[in-house]
């Protein structure tokens, strides 16, 4: 029986349909990605599974629970990390982990014996009495995962844990999460970094306009919709090349702005091209879940 | 919007836990509170009390210093009530995302609310206990035993006007907004209520309608207690108050859920 199932969940703002007939399955164990564009209904449904917000349609069951319904059992075991940081900023570190504790029931004496591995796991175990204003961004992500995790949880929801943050920061976050995967804890989590995705989640789902569109392991993923080369070519002059030999050269290519992505099982015949000429700057790369993405969510902007 | 927002408030000793986060934030920062909740009315009830009262003779059968301290345990407790969770609680609401932490661990909004209610109760209570400190200092009042059943008296004051600004932070979109409140609930009613003069120096029709308000039913339990009476229709004015604390927050956690639960 997988951990979080959730079946045609629905939900409707006015006559806007945010969430159209979404299913979810997450196993125990495993690190489960809810990929898309802004405002196709990822935080939506993670409000809906953690109890916060009642759909309008479906049914959702974590780990043996009806939710909404006893979605305050639900919660009791998972942790959560939100999108914005809302740590406490008049208390310390460590007063921050005591607070939250007590909202789970616990006695202090549980917390406090906590508190140390939750510090040495946020790499904040110095900074245990500094007040949560003299923190950096990546100090307060790393602090608001552990406070996630004081009531010990089967299962960590993270909604962009990485947004805001500079890759040092975010490379700390990343080693974090696979610790928590390699202790068994299941996760599930939302990004629109695709690299986030591609690293941590053993499976994942794209979803747009309120829909799964795409679901699979990152790799099956990569391996069954899109090229394995990639070359993006660079110029002002990438849309005459793109007319004089993309349908020749490429198996499929798409030109946004100055970038021409040309997609190919045969790289060959393209580097032989692009090499005879001088006005145009290339980068060959495997392709990887962004193409992926983009392929199924298009390149326009979403605001 | 639908009306089930608006069914009856659930009650739950869960809210424990974050009144005592509250309490925390509140010991940390408490010198600059008590500074500014307690000196302030403090400070005008002795001004006033002392330099009005000096060219009265008696006010209301008593010494004004006296009825306007019995007024003002009452306008400092419903006046620390109402900041509390206006200012606060919308900080804690809106801007500081205090409550979405909180609604993440298993607690509900209901337990939030809960905790908004009894926080701004109890810090009013510090504010009512702190004038009826100075009365007692200063030996204003006629009978110790009576004096002291202003505290319960302040506790159910404290939770009324907790439960009526809960309303207006529940609707508020900014902290500009409380302003309204302010200059069009806040200040008629100390006006008219009888904190500063009694209620009968009021044009008949203004009397009516104080009669109805909140802090005239809290001051008429109040006033008498400080000058060694014992209130007159207890029964109504403890039903009144309850009456505007139930019906206010009733109303207060049905808004806040249509707010934060879609």
């Amino acid at each position: 029986m997988p951990l979080l199932s959730a079946r045609n969940l629905r939900k409707k703002y006015g006559d806007t349909e945010v969430v159209r007939g979404l299913d979810l399955d997450i196993e125990a164990g495993e690190c489960f990605g809810l990929i898309g564009p802004n405002g196709a209904g990822k935080t939506t449904t993670l409000k809906m599974l953690l109890g916060l917000i009642a759909p309008d349609g479906g049914s959702i069951e974590i780990l043996g629970t009806p939710v909404p319904l006893r979605g305050r059992e639900a919660r009791l075991r998972i942790g959560v990390v939100p999108q914005m940081d809302n740590l406490d900023p008049d208390f310390s570190v460590r007063e921050n982990l005591l607070v939250y504790g007590r909202y789970f029931g616990m006695a202090d004496s549980l917390i406090e014996s906590r508190v140390p591995a939750l510090l040495e796991f946020a790499g904040l175990a110095s900074k245990a009495d500094a007040r949560i204003t003299t923190l950096s961004g990546g100090m307060k992500r790393r602090l608001t995962l552990a406070r996630a995790l004081v009531n010990d949880p089967e299962l960590i929801v993270l909604d962009e844990p990485t947004t805001g943050l500079d890759p040092q920061a975010r490379h700390v976050i990343w080693q974090g999460l696979r610790r928590l995967i390699s202790q068994g804890k299941t996760i599930l989590l939302t990004t629109h970094f695709m690299e986030e995705a591609e690293r941590l989640c053993d499976r994942l789902v794209i979803i747009d306009h309120g829909t799964a569109i795409a679901h699979g392991s990152p790799r099956d993923m990569i391996a069954a919709e899109i090229e394995p080369d990639v070359m993006e070519i660079y110029g002002e002059r990438v849309a005459d090349w793109g007319e004089q030999y993309g349908t020749t050269l490429c198996e499929r290519f798409e030109i946004t702005g100055e970038t021409l992505f040309c997609y190919t099982r045969d790289c060959g015949r393209v580097l032989d091209q692009l090499r005879a000429q001088h006005t145009l700057r290339y980068l060959h790369r495997p392709s990887n879940l962004e193409d992926v993405f983009l392929k199924f969510t298009g390149r326009e902007l979403r605001d | 919007m639908s009306l089930h927002d608006f069914t009856r408030p659930r009650l739950s000793l869960r809210f424990v836990p974050v009144w005592r986060r509250h309490f925390l934030v509140w010991r940390k920062l408490a010198l600059s509170s008590i500074l500014g909740n307690l000196a302030d009315p403090m400070l005008y009830m002795l001004g006033f009390g002392y330099g009005l009262g000096s060219l009265m003779p008696e006010v209301g059968g008593a010494r004004y210093i006296t009825f306007l301290a019995a007024g003002t345990v009452c306008y400092s407790t419903m006046n620390s009530a109402t900041f509390e969770v206006l200012y606060s609680g919308f900080s804690r609401m809106h801007v500081q995302k205090t409550w979405d932490a909180i609604l993440n661990a298993p607690l509900n909004l209901d337990d939030v609310m809960l905790a908004e209610l009894t926080w701004g109760a109890s810090k009013s209570l510090l504010s009512g206990v702190a004038i009826l400190a100075v009365i007692w200092a200063l030996g204003l009042q006629a009978s110790w035993l009576l004096s002291l059943w202003v505290l319960p008296v302040v506790i159910l004051i404290g939770l009324t006007f907790s439960a009526m600004g809960l309303v207006m932070t529940a609707l508020s979109p900014s902290y500009d907004f409380f302003m309204y409140y302010f200059t069009l609930v806040i200040t008629p009613m100390v006006l008219l209520c009888g904190v500063f003069y009694p209620v009968d120096r009021l044009p008949d029709f203004l009397q009516i309608a104080a009669a109805f308000l909140p802090l005239s039913h809290a001051i008429d339990l109040v006033r008498p207690l400080i000058l060694g009476e014992v209130p007159a229709h207890i029964f109504r004015h403890v039903a009144a108050l309850l009456a505007w604390g139930g019906v206010s927050y009733w109303l207060a956690v049905g808004f806040t859920r249509r707010r934060l639960l879609k």
